[in-house]
């Protein structure tokens, strides 16, 4: 996959279109450090992932940025505050921004409407769309520069997606994080201050394998 | 959090995880169990003689001598006259000495002819001495001191009369010349339990009529018998007490090299560390077999760890997306490994405890082998380390493997 250039701005979301096995993946990989760039450069928040070690990548993912997924997001024996808590474990730093770690999780759990006494639940227990919000706040927590959701709205229902989405939006609208949203679906884009499809930066290659 | 996190993981997947456990439970009480028999038959075998010097009998092997004389398994193969008794006994070294006859029996019970002496010289489990829990030691000829196994087994009380039969498993009975049972012995948890004392003339009385091992016609009364001389013309072996144990070695030689008979005086710890060496082999056979049911149930749990891995991914996906470098998820399957093995290997310990606790009683009633309930010692504590150790080494595998996984999958998992 080729990308010559691809940048967001700080605070700005971003939705990126585009079809399954268009390289979706492998762009978001590359960002989050899973996966060395083999040629040029990629900068989170002015950090050149090329110029780290695998192990110093990892933590700078636990630092910088916020990841939620389609769905299984959580660690379903853990409880919902340990699955909030879990990057802060790996990132120090993140950990000292989020501050007392037990009342940041409450007013977490809170603004995104999650039931009273959500934290000491076990996160198995929870319905999908309560489980995305645990996921939201646990990508918010200790604000990262950066969120990378990957079609987080896809396992809910079109009702649930719409209250999904505007909490996600004020969450991070609030925190000055930016997001980068990777969906199939055009129909999110007036939530966002910019479209992107995907073939439009990326030429993708395959090799025969 | 990551220690929480794991036994919240292994609680999911409770019953898995239970059997995993279980297996290693089990596997390391049957590992402790046979070192607990292993190490209580020692003791209790050990503990059967103390404060005798040397026995002697009639030449043959230092194991065989000691194991019919003090053990009662097997027979003399010949007897010591009592000429060489008495020139052993005379000498100066010797402080005491205890004649014993073998050779009769009692219904299952062998029979054992001795002087009063032995009541005060046997001693078992370090200094302990022969107690009567009822009755007392023999005063007449044809009194009989039976031990605990002896009275419980046959329902025998103070005063009931005994016909005691010639010969081990035999038909021919020495009826004309019944006992009486003067006393009971505490239980010992030694052979002496599982035998009938008599006096040594009165071994002589009842074969006063026997020939060459046949009894003839006559039927000599019994006052006659009581008037005669019935010291008798041979033993089967003694025991030696010596002044000053510097003294047992001299001694020793001194008996081996006796011109007039073939004797031999062996130590009895010398004789037993001879004993060890033969069943040694059958005991370390035994541990190992042991040892490698251990090893079985971490082969099952690395089993268990391999087939969740593929279940598992999503999760390794989350923790990578988190931060943690795969290094961490190998710690992870490794820590979840050692907390299985240390579980199991704690409810194993608290496992052998309750089945000694219950089996003990039943264990000393057949097999006379009294196991010791100690609180844990480094043993246990060893034993709890190494498998936890082991299912750190052997969990590696899996956890290489999970490694390579969350290396390739990264936060995306194909399957």
């Amino acid at each position: 996959m080729r990308c010559p250039a691809f940048e967001i701005a700080k605070g700005e979301t971003v939705l990126l279109l585009g079809e399954s096995g268009s390289g979706k993946s492998t762009l978001l990989s590359l960002i989050c450090g899973i996966v060395a760039a083999q040629q040029g450069h990629i900068f989170v928040n002015g950090t050149e992932l090329g110029g780290l070690s695998a192990g110093k990548r990892d933590r700078f993912r636990a630092d910088q940025i916020g990841v939620i997924f389609q769905q299984f997001n959580l660690l379903p024996y853990a409880t919902v505050a340990d699955n909030i808590a879990l990057p802060l474990r790996f990132a120090p730093e993140r950990q000292r921004r989020a501050g007392n770690m037990t009342s940041v999780i409450t007013d977490l759990c809170t603004a995104l409407g999650l039931p009273k006494g959500a934290p000491q639940m076990k996160a198995g227990t929870l319905s999908v769309g309560q489980q995305q919000r645990v996921a939201v706040a646990r990508a918010l927590i200790g604000q990262p520069p950066l969120i990378i959701a990957d079609e987080p709205t896809s396992a809910l229902d079109a009702a649930t997606q719409a209250g999904f989405l505007s909490l996600l939006f004020h969450q991070v609208r609030s925190a000055g994080t930016s997001l980068l949203m990777v969906s199939h679906d055009a129909r999110l884009s007036e939530h966002f201050d910019r479209v992107v499809h995907l073939t439009d930066i990326t030429s993708t290659q395959r090799n025969a394998t | 959090m990551i220690l929480r996190l794991a036994l919240g993981s292994l609680m999911a997947r409770a019953l898995t995880v239970g059997m995993t456990i279980l297996a290693i439970a089990l596997s390391v009480t049957l590992f402790l169990g046979v070192e607990k028999i292993r190490t209580g038959a020692r003791t209790s075998f050990a503990d059967t003689i103390s404060g005798t010097d040397l026995i002697v009998g009639a030449r043959s092997g230092s194991v065989q001598l000691l194991l019919y004389s003090v053990f009662r398994i097997g027979n003399a193969t010949n007897n010591v006259t009592w000429q060489s008794y008495q020139d052993i006994a005379a000498r100066p070294e010797v402080d005491w000495s205890v004649p014993i006859s073998l050779g009769d029996s009692h219904k299952q019970f062998r029979v054992m002819g001795t002087t009063p002496e032995f009541f005060d010289r046997y001693q078992y489990r370090g200094d302990r001495s022969l107690r009567f829990e009822s009755g007392s030691g023999l005063s007449d000829l044809y009194d009989t001191v039976i031990g605990a196994d002896v009275a419980a087994t046959l329902g025998y009380k103070i005063g009931d009369p005994i016909v005691i039969a010639h010969g081990l498993a035999s038909f021919t009975e020495h009826d004309d010349q019944p006992f009486r049972i003067a006393g009971i012995l505490e239980k010992t948890g030694t052979p002496v339990d599982r035998t009938v004392i008599v006096g040594l003339r009165a071994i002589e009385a009842i074969h006063v009529d026997w020939q060459s091992g046949a009894k003839t016609r006559n039927t000599t009364p019994v006052e006659t018998i009581r008037q005669m001389d019935l010291t008798p013309t041979a033993i089967t072996a003694a025991l030696i007490g010596t002044k000053s144990r510097l003294q047992i070695f001299g001694l020793q030689r001194w008996i081996n090299e006796y011109p007039e008979e073939p004797l031999l005086a062996v130590m009895p710890a010398v004789a037993l560390q001879e004993l060890w060496q033969i069943v040694g082999i059958a005991e370390t056979a035994l541990l190992a077999v042991s040892g490698m049911v251990v090893m079985t149930a971490l082969l099952g749990m690395m089993a268990m760890i391999f087939a969740s891995l593929n279940e598992r991914r999503r999760e390794m996906a989350i923790w990578r997306a988190m931060g943690a470098s795969p290094a961490t998820i190998l710690g992870l399957l490794v820590l979840e490994a050692m907390l299985m093995a240390a579980i199991g290997a704690a409810l194993g310990i608290a496992l052998i405890y309750g089945l000694l606790a219950i089996t003990r009683p039943y264990i000393d009633a057949s097999f006379g082998i009294w196991l010791p309930i100690d609180p844990p010692t480094l043993q246990e504590a060893s034993v709890l380390a190494g498998v936890i150790l082991a299912a750190a080494v052997s969990s590696l595998l899996p956890a290489l493997r999970a490694y390579r996984l969350s290396l390739a999958d990264g936060m995306v998992v194909k399957i």
